[in-house]
C-alpha cells in the first residue's frame, strides 16, 4: 500500500497538491504514481512564469519504462520549478512529497482545490484503479 | 524467435480464449465513419512468374552504364561479405522486437553502428536510423523546432545549396505543422550567402549541407558560430563518406552543430534505382530527448555478464502515440546492419581511401571534361567528389545521348532549378573510387562525340 498523506488533495492524474501558507499551491507525483512509473530518469518542467491550465499538461515525466505528462491541478501561473529533478530525477522516487516535488503554482482561484479528491477519496480510487 | 504468422488455429485460440467471433470485432470501436472500407483500388494478385517477368522488364528499363551520377546516390564499391552477412537469416528478419533485450544480436549490432556514426559525426549520439537522408533532414527540423523553446520564431532557414529534393521533403512533413521555411540564396559561386543570412529576421534553425548540393564546400565554421551566437540551431546536412576527410559537424566552429543528418547510402548500399537507403541523426546529448527513435546501451546483467538493452524509447510512438518525438519514424535495420558490416570491414583507413579516391577520380574528371572546348566549370573553389559543369548545350539532352554511349553522365540540373534558366545547360557529375582512368577517357571521348554531332 502506497503512502497518501492526509493534508494534501490528489488528481486524477495521479498529481498530489499542497496548499502552502502563502497561498501557492506546490504539485508533485504521488507515491502510487512513481511507484507504477518506476525509476525516473528525467523530468521537463513548464517554464516559470507560464499559464498553465487545470486538467492541462505542464511538463513531462519520464521513466525507464514511459514518458508521461505532468498535469497542473489548478488553474495559475507557475512560480518556481524543482531545479533539484533536473540533476536528481531519482529523488522524485525517493521522496515524492517532499524533495520530489515539480512545481509550484500561484493559483487563479484556490478554491479549485476543492474539486480535488481527498486522501481517503484518493486510496479508494487506487483501489478501484488496480482491479 | 522465431519469425512465423500464426496459423488459423491459433487465430481462432486466441480469440475463442478472449471471448471474440471474429477478427473484425477486435475494431468495433472505430467509428464505421473513419474506417477506409475495402480498397478497391489494390489489383488482384499474379503469379511467381508473372511478377518475375513483368519486374524484369521494368528492371531493364532501368538506365545503364558507366556511372558518373551522384547528387545524393553513389556508386562506391561495397566488399563481397557486406550482403552475403547481411543477407543472413538472422539478420535479414532484423528490426528491433517489441522485446527488445531478447534479441541480443541485434541490440549489439545497433550499438555498434551508433556508437560508428556517432564518432565519425563528433556529435554526442546517435539514433538507430531513419527512411533516408531527406526524411531524416525533415526530423531533424522538427527536433530543432521542438528543442529550441527559446525561440519565438517557428521559421528554418534553409541554405538554397540543400539538394533540392531534401527541401521539398522537409517542406511536404514540416509544412503542416507551423513550421516556415525561408530559402537563403546563395551567392555566384554557388555557396550560401553570409550577407543574405542576416536579412532573413528571426529563426529557430539553420540548415547547412556540406558538401552542398553542387559538392562545393561551405563556410561551416563562421555558419556555425553566426548559428551559436544568435541561440539559432544548427543542422548539418552531410554525406557520411567525407567525414573521413573533413572536420566533422561536432567541432564546426566554437560549439559545433547541434543536429547531423544525412543518408548513410555511400556505405555498403547498392544505388539500386534510388532506393531503399536508410538516414542517420545525430545530436548533441542535451537534445537526445527531442531526437526520434531509440538508444542502445551497453550494460551487465545481474550476474555481471555484458550484455545490450534499450535505454531510450520512452518517447517513441508505442509509448507515446501521438505525442512521440516522430509517428513516421522506423529504423532501416537490414541497410544498418549492411553499412555497419561494411565500416567494420573498410576500417578508418579503408573510409579514408574510398573518400580520398572519389576525390581525386573527380578531379581527373573534372580535367578531362573541361578539356574540351565549350565544357567549363559553373563554380569556383573547394569541392569533394562532385562537380557542376556549363556545357555548349541543354544538359538533358546531353545525357539522353551519353546513354547511347553507355555512359551515365551525371544529372542535368535543369529541371532541379526551374526559376534559374543558366541551370538550362549545366551538368553535375561525380566519379567514385570505383572510376578508372580508361573510364574517364571513355567518357571524355563520349561528350566530345555527342556536343560535336
Amino acid at each position: 500500500m502506497s503512502e497518501i498523506p492526509s493534508e494534501l488533495r490528489y488528481a486524477r492524474s495521479h498529481e498530489w497538491a499542497r496548499l502552502e501558507e502563502d497561498g501557492t499551491v506546490t504539485v508533485g507525483v504521488t507515491d502510487h504514481a512513481q511507484d507504477a512509473l518506476g525509476d525516473v530518469v528525467f523530468v521537463e518542467h513548464p517554464e516559470e512564469g507560464q499559464q498553465v491550465n487545470a486538467q492541462e499538461e505542464a511538463g513531462v515525466v519520464e521513466s525507464v519504462k514511459a514518458a508521461s505528462d505532468i498535469y497542473a491541478p489548478v488553474t495559475g501561473t507557475v512560480i518556481a520549478v524543482n531545479e533539484t529533478l533536473l540533476d536528481a530525477p531519482e529523488t522524485v522516487n525517493e521522496d515524492p512529497y517532499g524533495d520530489g516535488w515539480f512545481f509550484r503554482i500561484d493559483p487563479d482561484d484556490v478554491s479549485e482545490l476543492e474539486e480535488l479528491m481527498d486522501a481517503e477519496a484518493y486510496a479508494e480510487f487506487c483501489e478501484n484503479e488496480e482491479h | 524467435m522465431p519469425f512465423i504468422p500464426h496459423t488459423v488455429e491459433e487465430e481462432s485460440s486466441m480469440l475463442s480464449e478472449i471471448g471474440v467471433d471474429s477478427i473484425e470485432d477486435l475494431f468495433d470501436e472505430i467509428p464505421s465513419a473513419l474506417r477506409a472500407g475495402r480498397l478497391d483500388g489494390v489489383p488482384a494478385g499474379v503469379s511467381e512468374m508473372e511478377m518475375l517477368r513483368r519486374l524484369g522488364e521494368r528492371a531493364a528499363a532501368d538506365a545503364s552504364g558507366v556511372c558518373f551520377l551522384g547528387a545524393g546516390c553513389y556508386d562506391h564499391h561495397i566488399p563481397a561479405a557486406v550482403w552475403d552477412l547481411a543477407a543472413r537469416g538472422e539478420f535479414m528478419t532484423a528490426y528491433t522486437p517489441y522485446q527488445a533485450e531478447a534479441s541480443q544480436g541485434t541490440l549489439q549490432l545497433i550499438y555498434e553502428y551508433q556508437t560508428m556514426m556517432a564518432r565519425l559525426t563528433a556529435m554526442d549520439v546517435s539514433n538507430a536510423s531513419v527512411y533516408d537522408g531527406a526524411s531524416g533532414l525533415a526530423e531533424a527540423v522538427l527536433m530543432a523546432v521542438r528543442a529550441n523553446r527559446k525561440a519565438k520564431s517557428r521559421r528554418v532557414l534553409f541554405a538554397g545549396s540543400v539538394h533540392p529534393n531534401y527541401r521539398k521533403t522537409t517542406e511536404t512533413i514540416v509544412s503542416n505543422q507551423g513550421v516556415e521555411i525561408a530559402t537563403i540564396p546563395s551567392t555566384d559561386d554557388g555557396r550560401l550567402d553570409m550577407a543574405a543570412l542576416e536579412a532573413l529576421g528571426d529563426a529557430v534553425a539553420l540548415v547547412v549541407q556540406q558538401p552542398n548540393f553542387f559538392g562545393l564546400l561551405e563556410d561551416v565554421d563562421s555558419l556555425a558560430d553566426w548559428a551559436s551566437a544568435r541561440g539559432v540551431l544548427l543542422v548539418a546536412v552531410v554525406n557520411p563518406l567525407t567525414l573521413a576527410v573533413l572536420k566533422p559537424p561536432g567541432q564546426w566552429g566554437e560549439a559545433g552543430a547541434d543536429i547531423s543528418c544525412g543518408d548513410g547510402q555511400p556505405f555498403g548500399i547498392p544505388m539500386s534505382s534510388g532506393g531503399p537507403s536508410f538516414g542517420f541523426i545525430c545530436c548533441r546529448s542535451a537534445l537526445v530527448r527531442q531526437m526520434p527513435g531509440r538508444i542502445i546501451g551497453r550494460t551487465l546483467d545481474l550476474e555481471g555478464r555484458p550484455g545490450f538493452t534499450l535505454t531510450l524509447q520512452a518517447r517513441e510512438q508505442h509509448i507515446r502515440r501521438g505525442k512521440a518525438t516522430s509517428n513516421i519514424c522506423t529504423n532501416q535495420g537490414l541497410l544498418v546492419t549492411a553499412a555497419t558490416i561494411h565500416l567494420s570491414l573498410l576500417g578508418r583507413a579503408g573510409v579514408r581511401a574510398a573518400a580520398l579516391g572519389s576525390a581525386a577520380r573527380t578531379r581527373e574528371l573534372v580535367a578531362a571534361l573541361t578539356a574540351i572546348d565549350g565544357v567549363t566549370e559553373r563554380f569556383g573553389g573547394a569541392f569533394f567528389h562532385e562537380r557542376a559543369l556549363n556545357l555548349p548545350r541543354d544538359a538533358d539532352q546531353v545525357v539522353a545521348s551519353l546513354l547511347r554511349h553507355g555512359i551515365l553522365g551525371g544529372l542535368a540540373l535543369g529541371p532541379c532549378f526551374p526559376e534559374d534558366p543558366t541551370m538550362q545547360n549545366c551538368l553535375l557529375v561525380c566519379a567514385t573510387e570505383k572510376r578508372t582512368p580508361e573510364e574517364i577517357q571513355r567518357y571524355a571521348a563520349a561528350l566530345q562525340e555527342c556536343l560535336a554531332a
